[in-house]
């Protein structure tokens, strides 16, 4: 993994956010970060500090809450959160001991993806070091009424974990299965209790924003996509790598920058993105233009889509938890659809039952998984039907 | 089953029908209050809503996707479709998509007809099938226990099997193994449902959509028998069936079908139709005299070698689940064998002799509302006759498809009596079909031979209203006056007097749904209120016997509800009709005491032939009896 462009998160000075969090009153807090308009950064887009205000404001019966790190960075493409965990876990648990103080909880949870495991013991090493210097625990920074502490809970390699109601039954000791929504996870999430869940990238924010104020994050980006973005660039590109731009770069810059300009298609999001058409290039990374987490693959001029899309088929075959019958039998019916296709085997009447089937996934299933997992076939179909449909009969 | 329902109401509009519902009610619900439709097969009214088939999905004003109506409570004031373009399409996707994947003809299925995937496809138009079908099979049919079948190749996995094992039973013997598509309802280590801690009571069977779940079907092995010349072929029928059976001839549920049921079996072929009830007075004799030995022991002896408080024990998957899961209450279990069990040990012992038939040429079948029946006819115990006390045991089900197969249409039968000599039993084993039934049968016996009192001077017309009902744990103190009478004849050898119960409490509970029993055991290992009590009456099934798992399908507590009424109904009916209403009352009982258990209640002959032993089995894998392995 390497780091490609200067990193803001890099200069950020430890805990001044922390300091300047406790030194307001937890409606303070939340003001704050609703001032600086940032959107949740493990691509869903929901503004962190309404988030939190829904947390705070839910009832809980015996007033406990809980503040989760989404640590499951599992969407194929994307290695951002990695680099914030090995390089600047502070900021994490910074901005995870910010949101408890927010919130009203004491206990925060980190869900570690399973192929992250080496760095648990480094992770821990973190973690006593600030419970040692007074950073968690009981009273922290010296204020008697605040506590928190955080721990690090391993997952077990299923992608659907990330989606935050698995993760949350998951914590539970459950099969990671979503759950339905509503109640959401702010009203009853972790044993029932108010729970707010967040990405990696934005606890690390939280830590700058409240250091550096809501108004020098809200002059960067766009009008409804505020901050700087961490990105994970891959694919046939020159250079591949974790990219800090501010929201608004366009798809055309970022090629430029990584030196994959040649692209025919990108996708945008990871295997649960979109895949664009050098006529969208032009177009931002914005949530309200090309949302994503963080995840850009490049397709080089050479590859076939077919076969691009045919990987991450297999992915959601396997990765779907198998709860919802969209989902589950979905995904194998639309893989089997790009196997036919590839062979030219698949009728034009067949592929509009399979986008139909597509839609159906995107509004019927339980969860953000099936929802999304047929995003880059049904993009594919439409931004590329002659490549998809040109094949000749296997049998000529 | 409703998540949380508050007081506060909320106003929304269902395809433009207003509607009021209590906040928390989901779409489904208030559509339904609306008189409007939605299809659904995951959803369970006995369940938690799981949301997984997405068949119920709608459009809520608002909301980006469509959103499953069971699983979506109702807080705030919202517009909702419940058909457009994007529904239509959704639901006929996601039927063809599970119509891909269910193997099996249905032809042959034995839920041919009322299969809730069959009727969807019916409904929505399914004329071919868009994305392909499984033209093999690919899961083994694990047919290897005497109760359940699972033939995993017709499964959509609704999870309605799996909810009602872990959530309604408590027990999660079904589970969902794999995943992404490798994923399937299986069991612990993906072994034979009889292999683990499975109580064979069927309420999975009750609630499946499909063909999916199944019971053992001995029919043909039955209709061998009756076809053999000679073979001497009868049948007892339990309670419960009577309330059910008609709603497999299309009669509302709670229609008793007790006296053409006679007739149709005779027609059918059985040489003798026998009422489980007679053994279940007789139950009542030996499992009565047991507690108040057991008390007597006890209280006064102190000799606690047979524990309080005395457990019934007429239910086989209750008997299953505490060998499973609460083994060291086994001696809390009251020796007496199930009324079915009693019947067959008399049958080819009593009756066998008495009309000179040898007992091997005797086929002895019964009609039971259970699935746990028949493995408890497979127990090795079960043969202190010297044979099989009972050959096979036939649900509900099984016997309506005999009838059905023979021509005959139930409701149009004339009316019979039972045969001799065990004629018809008395009310108190009509009421051993629903919740609480076994216990006021005990009750209304063991008050009158200990008071020597009518239980009509304690509870208008002998109805011990306190222990009925539904509610899953009930807990009820009687009081026993400071006059009691003299111990009656058939128990004097037993306990010198009653004296030592003048003005005691007599506390028993009731639990039904092995979720239930669950609660009460953990409240009496933790020394609760329950371990206080002298006697608790424990039925495997939601509703008891009348809710068991060879009833009918489908299933509700509506539905429930309607077969306990005809159960009460019909014991009311005794009453006004003269019957006997007490099981120390029924005349064949009380003569089978003074011509073959001549040694009284919980005498020699009874322990050898009417009482029985239980096994410590595992709590996940279950552990063979020495005499199985």
């Amino acid at each position: 993994m390497t780091v490609r462009t200067p990193m803001t998160l890099a200069s950020i000075e430890a805990d001044a956010g922390l300091k300047a969090a406790l030194a307001l009153d937890a409606p303070g807090v939340v003001a704050e970060v609703k001032d600086s308009g940032l959107k949740g950064r493990g691509g869903a887009g929901f503004p962190t500090g309404l988030k939190w205000e829904l947390a705070a404001a839910a009832p809980s019966s015996d007033g406990k809450r809980y503040v989760i790190c989404n640590a499951d960075e599992g969407e194929p493409g994307t290695f951002k959160d990695r680099l914030i965990l090995s390089e600047w876990p502070d900021l994490l648990f910074e901005g995870m001991t910010i949101a408890g103080y927010a919130i009203g909880a004491q206990e925060g949870i980190v869900y570690l993806r399973h192929e992250y495991a080496y760095m648990i013991e480094a992770l821990e090493g973190r973690l006593e070091r600030r419970r040692k210097a007074g950073l968690l625990g009981d009273g922290i920074l010296g204020k008697k009424d605040v506590s928190f502490d955080i721990h690090i809970h391993l997952g077990s390699g299923a992608y659907v974990c990330g989606e935050e109601t698995a993760l949350i039954e998951s914590l539970e000791g459950k099969r990671g299965e979503p759950r339905n929504r509503p109640p959401f996870p702010v009203v009853s999430g972790l044993f029932g209790k108010p729970t707010t869940v967040n990405n990696v990238e934005t606890f690390a924010w939280i830590a700058a924003i409240l250091g550096k104020g809501a108004k020098w994050f809200s002059a960067i980006g766009t009008e409804r996509s505020k901050g700087p973005k961490l990105l994970s660039i891959s694919g046939d590109v020159e250079r591949p790598g974790v990219y800090e731009f501010p929201f608004g770069v366009t798809i055309a810059e970022l090629l430029k920058a990584t030196g994959g300009e040649k692209a025919k298609a990108v996708i945008v999001g990871g295997a649960s993105g979109h895949c664009l058409p050098p006529s969208d290039f032009s177009r931002a990374i914005a949530f309200e233009d090309v949302a994503t987490g963080g995840a850009v693959i490049v397709i080089g001029p050479n590859r076939d889509l077919l076969d691009v899309v045919e990987n991450i088929m297999e992915f959601f075959v396997d990765e779907s938890c198998g709860q919802c019958i969209p989902c589950r039998i979905g995904n194998v019916k639309i893989l089997e659809g790009i196997k036919a296709l590839k062979k030219g085997e698949c009728s034009s009447e067949q592929l509009l039952d399979l986008t139909g089937l597509g839609d159906t996934m995107q509004v019927s299933s339980k969860c953000g998984l099936g929802q999304s997992s047929p995003n880059v076939f049904l993009s594919m179909v439409r931004n590329f039907g002659h490549e998809i449909l040109d094949r000749a009969p296997a049998s000529a | 089953m409703t998540t949380e329902v508050s007081t506060e109401t909320v106003t929304v509009t269902v395809d433009d029908i207003e509607v009021t519902v209590p906040k928390g009610t989901s779409i489904l619900e208030a559509a339904r209050k609306a008189g409007i439709d939605i299809p659904t097969l995951c959803h369970h009214p006995d369940l938690p809503d799981a949301g997984v088939c997405r068949m119920c999905v709608v459009e809520v004003d608002g909301q980006r996707n469509l959103q499953a109506s069971c699983a979506f409570p109702l807080t705030d004031k919202v517009e909702i479709t419940t058909h457009s373009p994007r529904i239509h399409q959704a639901r006929r996707d996601v039927l063809d998509l599970m119509l891909s994947e269910h193997y099996g003809s249905c032809r042959t299925c034995v839920r041919n007809g009322n299969c809730e995937l069959q009727d969807l496809a019916a409904q929505y138009g399914c004329d071919y099938v868009r994305f392909g079908h499984k033209t093999k099979a690919t899961s083994c049919i694990d047919n290897l226990g005497p109760s359940i079948v699972r033939d995993m190749d017709k499964c959509i996995q609704c999870l309605r099997c799996v909810r009602t094992c872990a959530e309604l039973q408590g027990i999660g013997a079904l589970g969902v193994l794999g995943r992404g598509s490798t994923t399937e309802v299986g069991t612990y280590l993906d072994i034979a449902l009889s292999e683990v801690n499975c109580i064979n009571c069927g309420q999975c069977i009750n609630r499946c959509p499909t063909g999916a779940l199944s019971a053992v079907d001995n029919t043909d092995l039955v209709w061998a028998a009756i076809k053999d010349p000679t073979k001497h072929v009868v049948i007892q029928t339990a309670p419960a069936p009577r309330a059910g059976i008609g709603e497999e001839f299309g009669l509302k549920p709670g229609t008793p079908m007790t006296w053409q049921m006679n007739t149709a079996l005779r027609r059918v072929g059985f040489d003798k139709v026998f009422d489980t009830n007679f053994s279940a007075d007789l139950t009542i004799i030996e499992e009565g005299t047991e507690l108040l030995l057991r008390l007597y022991k006890n209280l006064v002896l102190g000799d606690t070698s047979q524990p309080v408080p005395q457990f019934t024990s007429c239910s086989p998957g209750w008997i299953k689940y505490i060998e499973h899961q609460y083994p060291e209450y086994l001696p809390n279990l009251s020796t007496c064998k199930s009324p079915q069990q009693m019947f067959g040990a008399l049958i080819k012992t009593f009756y066998a002799k008495k009309n000179n038939i040898d007992p091997k040429d005797i086929v002895s079948v019964s009609l039971m509302p259970c699935t746990a029946k028949k493995f408890e006819t497979t127990r090795p115990e079960m043969t202190d006759s010297g044979f099989a006390d009972v050959d096979f045991a036939l649900t509900s089900r099984e016997i309506a498809k005999m009838i059905k197969e023979y021509g005959l249409d139930l409701p149009d039968m004339p009316k019979s009596d039972f045969d001799d000599p065990f004629g018809t039993a008395s009310g108190s084993g009509v009421i051993f079909g629903a919740t609480g039934g076994v216990m006021e049968a005990a009750l209304r016996t063991v008050v009158e031979l200990v008071l020597g009192i009518k239980v009509e001077d304690l509870f208008e017309h002998a109805d011990i209203v306190p222990v009925r009902g539904f509610e899953g744990v009930r807990y009820v103190e009687i009081q026993i006056p400071d006059k009691v009478g003299p111990v009656p004849a058939i128990l004097a050898d037993l306990v010198p007097d009653w004296n030592w119960l003048k003005g005691a409490t007599l506390k028993v509970a009731v639990a039904h749904g092995t979720a239930n029993a669950e609660k009460v055991m953990e409240d009496i290992k933790a020394g609760g209120k329950f371990s206080e009590c002298h006697f608790i009456e424990f039925m495997a099934c939601p509703g008891g016997c009348l809710g068991g798992g060879g009833q009918p399908i489908p299933t509700s507590e509506a539905i429930r509800q309607a077969r306990a009424n005809a159960i009460y109904g019909e014991d009311a009916a005794y009453g006004e009709e003269g019957r006997a209403r007490k099981s120390h009352e029924n005349p064949p009982v009380m003569k089978l005491y003074e011509e073959f258990l001549t040694d009284g209640p919980c005498g020699h002959i009874s322990h050898h032939l009417l009482h029985t032993e239980y096994t410590n089995r595992g709590t996940f894998i279950a552990t063979k009896t020495k005499k199985e392995s």
